[in-house]
């Protein structure tokens, strides 16, 4: 299997969504799953592929009327466990 | 020698203030003051807000505002203000704001190290409760 490509999604790509990139990277590892992990902003998540996209609330209602791959969102990007939480259900029980 | 993420000059504590505005205002501010960014960039900072929406609260309690890199960024660097009393930015989740956090970048991937040592400080509940109680921008500084 390809490893995932998984996008974390902020305003500008660079601020929150890198805390996200960060913290996702460390439940991913936890999880013992391979995955390239990438940030960007919200115009590039609609021309970039990936398996998933993990972002705020507000910016996924938005992503989610116009990407096709998932959307999962994350309310606190510095809580660990509902990242994993999240991460879980989306990737690994789908 | 331990690369620093934060400066003692860019941190304060026990500040009121009467909204978000002003909340992001005065973390900004301490990044002008050492001629790290411009005015320009606090205004962008909130700009970005009212553009955007308050997605910048990335945790519960925690701000982190920031806008492009541009030329109104000398430096790399992040702020933080501590609120004496929290305020509300409009997230659902999140809300109270009392740790605002700024930070500039030059390049879009200039401030990578910076922002891999923030996220592990931030993810650690009790060093994020123990900002909160930080008296001093001295106390903050070497929790950091």
């Amino acid at each position: 299997m390809s490893k995932l490509k998984i996008m974390t999604v902020c305003g500008f790509g660079l601020g929150s969504s890198m805390v996200l990139k960060m913290n996702l990277e460390g439940v991913m590892k936890d999880l013992n799953m391979e995955a390239d992990i990438f940030t960007g902003d919200v115009g590039s998540a609609q021309s970039t592929p990936a398996d998933y996209i993990f972002t705020s609330k507000e910016l996924g209602e938005k992503l989610k009327e116009s990407v096709s791959a998932p959307v999962v969102i994350i309310n606190s990007f510095v809580n660990k466990a509902e990242i994993k939480e999240k991460a879980e259900e989306a990737i690994v029980r789908k | 020698m331990r690369e620093e993420i934060i400066k003692q000059e860019h941190i304060i504590t026990g500040i009121q203030v009467a909204n978000w505005e002003e909340a992001i205002q005065a973390s900004g501010d301490l990044l002008i003051k050492s001629g790290a960014v411009s005015t320009e960039y606090v205004k962008q900072m909130i700009q970005s807000v009212k553009d955007n929406g308050p997605y910048i609260v990335i945790g519960p309690g925690i701000a982190m505002a920031h806008a492009r890199p541009s030329e109104a960024v000398r430096e790399n660097a992040i702020s933080l203000a501590v609120l004496k009393e929290a305020v509300s930015f409009g997230h659902e989740e999140n809300d109270p704001v009392d740790l605002v956090f700024s930070f500039s970048a030059k390049e879009a991937d200039s401030h990578l190290k910076m922002m891999e040592s923030l996220s592990r400080v931030l993810i650690d509940e009790q060093k994020v409760e123990q900002l909160r109680q930080a008296k001093t921008a001295k106390e903050i500084y070497q929790l950091l």
